[in-house]
C-alpha cells in the first residue's frame, strides 16, 4: 500500500512523457514532409547563432519591455526546472526533498526559485495586461484560438507558480511543526509570507495542502508539456533547432533554384540537342515543380519555422505593407503554413500513413495572391523575428509557383518581365541605347 | 544635362589590351531613368576626379535579373544572370562597383553560385575606400551646416549589413547627419523593392513611400540622402506629394559629394 503514490506517480510520468513524445514524433514527421535543404555546414557559426539568439535571447531584448519580461519568464522556466528534477526523483523514490543534503546550497537554490517564481508571476501579469488591456496592435489583431492560446499559456504559468509557492509555504509550516519526513531544509523568501495563512490549521490539513499542491504542480507541468503540441508555445523547444538551422547567408541573398539552373544551362549550351530525351535514368517521375503551392513544396526549415513561430507579431508590426493597410501579414503567412501542415499531417494519420488529396492547398485556401504580391522583400520581418524565422522565403517560393507554373503574375509585372526578356531592362528601352546617358 | 562625360567601355579597353581597375555596373535605372542618369553622371565625375581607371559594359550590359527574381521568375533571372556572367567572365572582370543596391546584392550574393565570382562594391563603399586611400577628398561646400538624413536602402542595409559607408561619406560634408526614428537595421522600406517599383500597390490605406517620407520629414531635413535609384524615385515622389519640393531635396550620396565640389 505504501508504494501506491510512487506507482501512480510513475504512471502519470510515463503517460505524460509518452503522449508528448508521440506528438513530437508527429511534429518531426510533418517537418520532414518538406523538401530537403542542406544546413549541415558552418557548425560553429550555427552553434553561435543558437547560443546568442535562442539561449542568449539577443533579439528578444531589441524591444526592451517585452524582452526583459520574457527573459525573466524564460530564466524562471529554465531554473525552476532544476526543482522539477527533485520533484521527479522524490516522486519515484517516495523521498522528500532529496537534495536537502546540499545544505546551504540547497537553501540558496530554493530561495532563488522562489524569487524567480514571484518575478515570473509579476511578468506574466504584465504580459496579460499587454495582451488584453493595453492597446497593442499586434496582440489586438489576434482573434479566436491564437488569442486564447496566448492567454491559456499565461494562466498555466500563474497556476504552476502559485502551486509551487503554496507547496513550499505548507512545507515550511510542516517543517516548523516538526512533522514527520519534513526535514528542515530550504530558504523560503517568498512563501514565508504565505505560510502564516496556515496558522492554526491541523498538521493533517496542512499535510493535505502540501501534498495537494505538490501533486497538482507536477501534474500541471505534465499537462502543460502536452499542451505544447497544440500551442504556439512549442517555441520553448523549437527555438533551439530553429536558430541552429537558420539561414546564415546575407538576408538579401535568395537561393538559386537548382532545377532552373539545370534547364538554363541546357538552353545556353550550343551543343545541346534540343530534341534529346531527358538525360539520366528512365524514371517516369514528374518534372520538378517550380516554387510552392502547398506545404510539401516548402523545405523542412520553412516548415520548422512554422512550428516554431510564437505568433508574437513583431514581423507584422515591422512590415511596410502591413503598416500601410495591405492584407499581407508575415505572421499570418507563418500561422497559415503551420495550420495547413497540421491539416496535412492529420490527413496522413487518418488515412493510414499516406496523404489523400483533400482538394486544398496552402495557396488560395490559406494564403491569397493579394498577400503575396504586396511584399516588398525588404526583410524587415526577417530582421524582426526573435528566433530566426523567414516568412519572406515562403512568400518568394509561392510567387515562384504563381509565375513559373501558372503565369499568374500581375499584368504590370508581366510587362516588366517581357521587357527584360526582350531588351534587357525592366522598361521598354532598347539595349543599344544603354550608353546614351554618357552624351546626353 | 548636355555635358558629355568620358566613359570608356570594356570593349575599348579590350581592344587596347588593357584591364581597368574596376567595372562600373550602371544598371537599368542608371542607364535609362532620367533622374537616375544624374546619379550615374555624378558618380562618373567622382571616378574621373579620383583618377579611377574604370570602364562600363555599355550596350553589353543587361538587367541583372533582380526584379524578375523577386517577382518569382527564377527562370528569367537565371537567364539574365548566366548571360551577364558570360560577358563579364569573357572580360575577366575581378571587381565591380554599382550605384544600385539591387544590382549590388544580386551580383554579390546570387551570381557566385552561377559562375560569376567578383568583388562587388556599392558605390558608397567604393567612394569610402577612395577617401581612405586619399584618392578622393570630400568637402562640405554648399552642404556645410545642412540637415541631412539618410534613408537606408533595404538591399544595402538589412540585406547586406552596409550601414556605415554612406554615413561616413555624408559626415565628411560637414553637415548635420540626423537619423530618422527608424534607421539602419530598423529602416523602413521605400516601397519599391521586391518588384513593387513596376506595379501598382495592393489596396491599402497609404503608400509605403508616403509613410517613409513622413519619417524623413520628422527630422526636418534640408536633404534626404539616398543610396539607391529606386529609393530616390520613391522619396522624390513622396516629397512632391507632401508639396515640400521647394524646401527638401532628395539626392544620392554621390550627387552630394559631386555637387559639393561643383563638379
Amino acid at each position: 500500500m505504501q508504494y501506491i503514490p510512487n506507482i501512480l506517480f510513475v504512471i502519470a510520468l510515463v503517460a505524460g512523457v509518452g503522449y508528448f513524445t508521440k506528438n513530437i514524433r508527429k511534429v518531426i514527421r510533418n517537418i520532414r514532409l518538406g523538401k530537403d535543404v542542406d544546413r549541415s555546414d558552418n557548425k560553429g557559426e550555427r552553434f553561435k547563432n543558437m547560443a546568442m539568439v535562442a539561449l542568449g535571447q539577443s533579439k528578444m531584448v531589441r524591444r526592451p519591455i517585452a524582452g526583459i519580461l520574457h527573459v525573466i519568464v524564460y530564466l524562471g522556466f529554465i531554473i525552476i526546472n532544476i526543482e522539477v528534477l527533485e520533484i521527479i526523483i522524490d516522486g519515484i523514490l517516495g523521498t522528500h526533498r532529496i537534495f536537502a543534503f546540499l545544505g546551504g546550497f540547497y537553501d540558496f537554490l530554493i530561495g532563488s526559485f522562489e524569487i524567480l517564481a514571484l518575478l515570473v508571476l509579476v511578468s506574466v501579469f504584465l504580459f496579460w495586461m499587454r495582451r488584453n488591456v493595453i492597446n497593442i496592435k499586434r496582440f489586438k489583431t489576434l482573434k479566436g484560438w491564437p488569442k486564447n492560446d496566448g492567454n491559456i499559456i499565461l494562466y498555466f504559468e500563474v497556476v504552476l507558480m502559485t502551486l509551487f509557492l503554496t507547496m513550499n509555504a505548507a512545507d515550511l509550516q510542516l517543517q516548523n511543526l516538526g512533522a514527520d519526513h519534513y526535514v528542515k531544509a530550504g530558504a523560503y523568501p517568498v512563501s514565508q509570507y504565505i505560510s502564516p495563512l496556515f496558522n492554526g490549521m491541523s498538521e493533517g490539513s496542512i499535510f493535505l495542502i502540501e501534498r495537494g499542491a505538490w501533486w497538482l504542480h507536477i501534474l500541471g507541468i505534465l499537462v502543460f508539456l502536452n499542451y505544447l503540441y497544440f500551442s504556439k508555445h512549442l517555441h520553448i523547444l523549437l527555438a533551439f533547432p530553429n536558430t541552429y538551422y537558420a539561414d546564415l547567408k546575407p538576408q538579401g541573398e535568395f537561393d538559386n533554384l537548382e532545377a532552373v539552373t539545370n534547364e538554363v544551362k541546357l538552353m545556353m549550351d550550343p551543343s545541346a540537342d534540343p530534341f534529346a530525351a531527358p538525360a539520366g535514368d528512365e524514371s517516369e517521375g514528374e518534372p520538378e515543380k517550380f516554387g510552392a503551392s502547398d506545404v510539401v513544396d516548402l523545405n523542412w526549415v520553412q516548415l520548422l519555422n512554422s512550428y516554431t513561430c510564437t505568433e508574437c507579431g513583431r514581423c507584422t508590426s515591422e512590415c511596410p505593407a502591413n503598416q500601410t493597410g495591405k492584407k499581407l501579414s508575415p505572421r499570418k503567412i507563418m500561422m497559415d503554413t503551420r495550420d495547413r501542415l497540421q491539416e496535412v499531417g492529420d490527413n496522413i494519420d487518418k488515412n493510414g500513413g499516406s496523404f489523400v488529396d483533400d482538394g486544398k492547398q496552402l495557396l488560395n485556401d490559406y494564403i491569397t495572391t493579394e498577400e503575396l504580391w504586396a511584399c516588398t522583400s525588404c526583410n524587415a520581418c526577417v530582421e524582426a523575428c526573435p528566433i530566426g524565422i523567414s516568412p519572406l522565403s515562403i512568400i518568394i517560393d509561392m510567387r515562384r509557383y504563381l509565375v513559373m507554373e501558372q503565369s499568374a503574375a500581375p499584368t504590370d509585372l508581366n510587362n516588366m518581365m517581357s521587357n527584360i526578356e526582350n531588351n534587357g531592362a525592366p522598361w521598354p528601352f532598347n539595349q543599344m541605347d544603354r550608353l546614351n546617358w554618357s552624351n546626353e | 544635362m548636355s555635358e558629355t562625360v568620358k566613359v570608356p567601355t570594356m570593349a575599348e579597353y579590350m581592344a587596347e589590351g588593357k584591364q581597368p581597375e574596376v567595372l562600373f555596373w550602371v544598371g537599368c535605372a542608371g542607364s535609362f531613368d532620367d533622374r537616375a542618369k544624374k546619379i550615374t553622371k555624378a558618380f562618373v565625375k567622382l571616378l574621373n576626379k579620383a583618377n579611377v581607371d574604370f570602364a562600363v559594359l555599355g550596350t553589353e550590359e543587361s538587367c541583372t535579373g533582380d526584379p524578375a527574381k523577386r517577382a518569382g521568375n527564377e527562370f528569367l533571372f537565371q537567364m539574365q544572370a548566366v548571360t551577364n556572367i558570360e560577358v563579364m567572365n569573357a572580360y575577366e572582370i575581378k571587381k565591380v562597383v554599382t550605384a544600385c543596391p539591387h544590382c549590388f546584392n544580386t551580383l554579390k550574393n546570387e551570381y557566385p553560385s552561377l559562375g560569376g565570382d567578383y568583388e562587388v562594391m556599392h558605390h558608397t563603399q567604393f567612394l569610402k575606400s577612395l577617401l581612405d586611400e586619399g584618392r578622393l577628398t570630400i568637402e562640405g561646400g554648399k552642404f556645410k551646416g545642412k540637415r541631412i538624413t539618410f534613408h537606408d536602402p533595404c538591399y544595402l542595409g538589412r540585406a547586406n549589413n552596409v550601414y556605415e559607408a554612406p554615413r561616413d561619406l555624408i559626415k565628411k560634408l560637414e553637415g548635420e547627419l540626423i537619423e530618422m526614428k527608424r534607421c539602419k537595421r530598423n529602416g523602413l522600406c521605400c516601397g519599391a523593392g521586391g518588384a513593387q517599383m513596376f506595379k501598382e500597390p495592393e489596396p491599402g490605406n497609404k503608400d509605403v513611400n508616403i509613410e517613409r517620407t513622413e519619417d524623413a520629414l520628422e527630422t526636418k531635413p534640408d536633404i534626404i540622402a539616398a543610396g539607391c535609384p529606386f529609393c530616390n524615385t520613391m522619396m522624390t515622389d513622396g516629397i512632391k506629394n507632401k508639396e515640400k519640393e521647394d524646401s527638401v531635396q532628395v539626392l544620392d550620396v554621390a550627387e552630394l559629394i559631386a555637387n559639393a565640389q561643383d563638379l
